[in-house]
């Protein structure tokens, strides 16, 4: 439908700036998208697109650079921590974010994270929690529920047997080079927005010089858990907030005061 | 008086997966099933009066595809006295 | 500048840094290490980048991501290090970033010593990482020839936006000898125009090794070979010594070449035509020079500290014309000038042809002399 272009009309929520035009490759209601179009929102209202480098990962949002209207680039499985910090180093005055899966992060990338984090490299991370390795057809993750059923884990993963979940806000959060660390939720539009003002304060962090910073993002993955979207965003609600609880782990009290 | 609203759902970037119908308090999106966009979705859209612009569905949406639009009342800005 | 007596690792850093280096990323590997050492102490001092990584994985992708900022990065590490980087070598090289990787080599495979080695060949001139690509490797035998031959690696790695291996061993890595170091140069202003830097007025740029559609890699891949040949046709590099009227060639590079060079000099003394012809450039190889040389001396004597992976190459282009053979030492031992004089008299001396594999009759000779040596 066409909308009406009277002077009385005012748009009230569009596309971001900092989006390219490219329908993203993402499943239909996955969260993957939310959370591009915030880390983008953010970018826009902090007018730093021309002084911002992505770093995509390898995992479902290997194709996050054909979505983001800024310079980019494309690091190997788990490497983007590494890949930004010897961007970082030599560009230290642009703004470096990465933006991770949980395979990428927390399995395969778990040494560049950690030691990024505790160099206090001022990056930001935005690390996307669905509990799954979705590119490659949902195999079992570090951060799979106990009992959750992948491809991997056919009969419900089997902690006698393959372990725990790993929380990696709790991890990160013990490094003293980190400025901010919190778990965040895409599962409504009041936890979305509570995810946008995250991202925003990461990459305040950044620009303040305050170290390490990461918003975890507790993202649904409707095809690989089998079920319909809206019951996915249930199931981050009643089943994974109760294993990645929602909350604060570090905040550098120069941020305390700060209102995003 | 309730604010009045209108959204626009691009069918190049929208897939169907109906998170803003759930997501609307007023209950007035569908998907529409008389039609497909170009990569075969049923898109959503308006199906009634009612939405107040409050772009809860254009937050939820994964692919960035509703635009929202409010109707700001006249009379604010024929009297900027009383703003 | 005069010359100065110069450790080879800290002669190699400094001429790095010279050579206008803004980044170096590392993690400590004997024999490498105070190439990092060094680099913690100067880097700051000049402002610039040295980070000391958690391992050589994240090392090179540093490296990686440095050099998609235009800038000059590099790393130096080690054969077992080395091995680490293969992924993100792969990767930059896929990218088509520059980037200058020096390798200190060592005895191996596995954990193997400290000690100087060349067993790095082939990992380091056919590739090592995985998919289509051709890495410019430089093999200089001398503090001096590594000073020079470090800045060059930069030149060529922006030139191309190729990978540039500088490999040397741990021989060269810990000398001391007199080398005189270049002026520091003046860093560049502007970024080059592929690089990330934010997209200020300009279009956004990316970089990556991903072409999903196999018919892009197909054409990246033949972007790549072509530039491949273009270096192949560029930047061939060798040193010959007492070539001219040599009836007898020993081939061989880095220390291996540059031991071979005294033995040649004794045997002058004793009246034998032999001459040396050291690649300096490994890849691309001095093919055409070689194919030449083939067909002017009567016998041939490659020279390695390996089991002959260059001899494979040599072998390939004599192609028969006159006798390849073959002395090398193992597992990082480097060999004494006397064992090549030795190895010199016996092929002057030998009419015979070779009889299958020049490797299968050194190796009946090593172990005689691995023997006698205990």
């Amino acid at each position: 439908m066409v909308a009406p272009t009277t002077p009385e009309t005012k748009v009230v929520f569009k596309r971001p700036e900092s989006f390219t035009d490219v329908t993203t490759h993402y499943c239909p209601g996955c969260t993957h998208g939310v959370a591009h179009r915030l880390v983008a929102e953010v970018i826009d209202e902090m007018g730093l697109r021309e002084k911002t480098i992505g770093v995509a990962p390898v995992g479902c949002s290997v194709f996050a650079y054909k979505y983001f209207n800024m310079d980019f680039v494309e690091a190997a499985h788990g490497r983007a921590p590494a890949m930004a910090t010897g961007i970082k180093r030599v560009l230290p005055q642009k703004t470096i974010f990465t933006y991770q899966g949980d395979g990428d992060l927390a399995s395969i990338g778990m040494a560049e994270i950690m030691h990024a984090a505790a160099r206090g490299e001022n990056i930001s991370v935005i690390f996307i929690n669905n509990a799954i390795f979705g590119m490659t057809g949902g195999q079992m993750a570090p951060t799979t529920l106990p009992g959750m059923k992948t491809t991997s884990s056919p009969f419900g993963r089997d902690v006698e047997l393959t372990g725990f979940p790993i929380r990696m806000s709790e991890m990160l959060a013990t490094m003293d080079g980190a400025g901010y660390i919190v778990r965040r939720s895409l599962h409504d539009a009041k936890h979305i927005r509570q995810s946008k003002k995250a991202i925003r304060m990461a990459i305040e962090t950044q620009e303040r010089g305050l170290g390490f910073s990461m918003v975890e993002l507790l993202s649904s993955c409707p095809t690989n858990w089998k079920v319909a979207p809206d019951e996915a965003l249930k199931f981050i609600a009643e089943s994974m907030i109760p294993v990645f609880p929602l909350g604060d782990y570090k905040v550098r009290p120069e941020l305390a005061g700060l209102r995003v | 008086m309730p604010a009045k609203g209108w959204i626009e759902v691009d069918d190049l970037h929208c897939k169907g997966c109906a998170l803003c119908i759930s997501a609307c308090p007023q209950d007035v999106i569908a998907l529409d099933m008389e039609r497909l966009t170009p990569k075969g979705y049923h898109p959503a859209h308006l199906i009634a009066e009612g939405c107040t612009g409050c772009a809860l569905c254009a937050i939820i949406c994964p692919d960035a595809a509703i635009t929202v639009y409010r109707e700001v009342p006249v009379h604010t800005k024929k009297a900027p006295a009383s703003a | 500048m005069a010359k100065e007596l110069l450790k080879g690792n800290e002669a190699f850093a400094e001429a790095a840094i010279r050579a206008g280096c803004e980044g170096f990323y590392g993690y400590p590997i004997t024999p490498s290490t105070e190439f990092l050492e060094y680099m913690a102490k100067r880097m700051p001092q000049l402002g610039r980048a040295f980070v000391q990584a958690e391992s050589e994985v994240a090392a090179i992708n540093m490296v990686y991501g440095g050099a998609c900022t235009g800038k000059r990065v590099m790393t130096a590490s080690s054969s077992p290090g080395v091995s680490l980087m293969m992924e993100g070598i792969s990767y930059i090289a896929g990218t088509e970033v520059p980037a200058v990787i020096v390798n200190v080599m060592r005895g191996g495979p596995g954990l193997g010593n400290i000690a100087p080695s060349q067993g790095d060949y082939h990992q380091m001139v056919k590739g090592g990482g995985h998919g289509d690509y051709f890495p410019i490797v430089l093999a200089p035998a001398s503090v001096q020839e590594a000073i020079d031959y470090i800045s060059l690696a930069f030149d060529l790695a922006d030139k191309y936006r190729n990978i540039v291996h500088v490999i040397v061993d741990g021989n060269m890595g810990q000398m001391m000898e007199p080398a005189e170091l270049p002026p520091m140069r003046e860093l560049p202003k502007d970024p080059p125009s592929w690089a990330v830097t934010g997209a200020e007025g300009r279009q956004p740029n990316f970089l990556s090794s991903i072409y999903i559609d196999p018919a892009d890699e197909e054409v990246t891949n033949i972007r790549l070979v072509k530039r491949w040949m273009e270096i192949e046709k560029n930047e061939i590099r060798y040193s010959e010594y007492l070539m001219e009227d040599a009836e007898f060639a020993v081939i061989g590079f880095g220390t291996a070449g540059r031991v071979a060079s005294s033995a040649i000099r004794a045997a002058r003394e004793e009246g034998v035509k032999v001459g040396l012809f050291r690649p300096i450039t490994l890849a691309p190889f001095p093919k055409k020079q070689i194919e030449e040389i083939s067909k002017r001396v009567k016998r041939i004597l490659v020279v390695e500290m390996n089991t002959g992976m260059m001899l494979d190459d040599v072998a390939a282009i004599v192609q028969g014309r006159v006798p390849v053979e073959f002395y090398g030492r193992l597992g990082g031992m480097t060999p004494f000038p006397d064992e090549i004089l030795d190895e010199i008299r016996r092929v002057a001396d030998n009419k015979a042809p070779i009889n299958g594999d020049a490797r299968a009759e050194w190796i009946s000779r090593l172990e005689k002399i691995v023997e006698e040596g205990r």
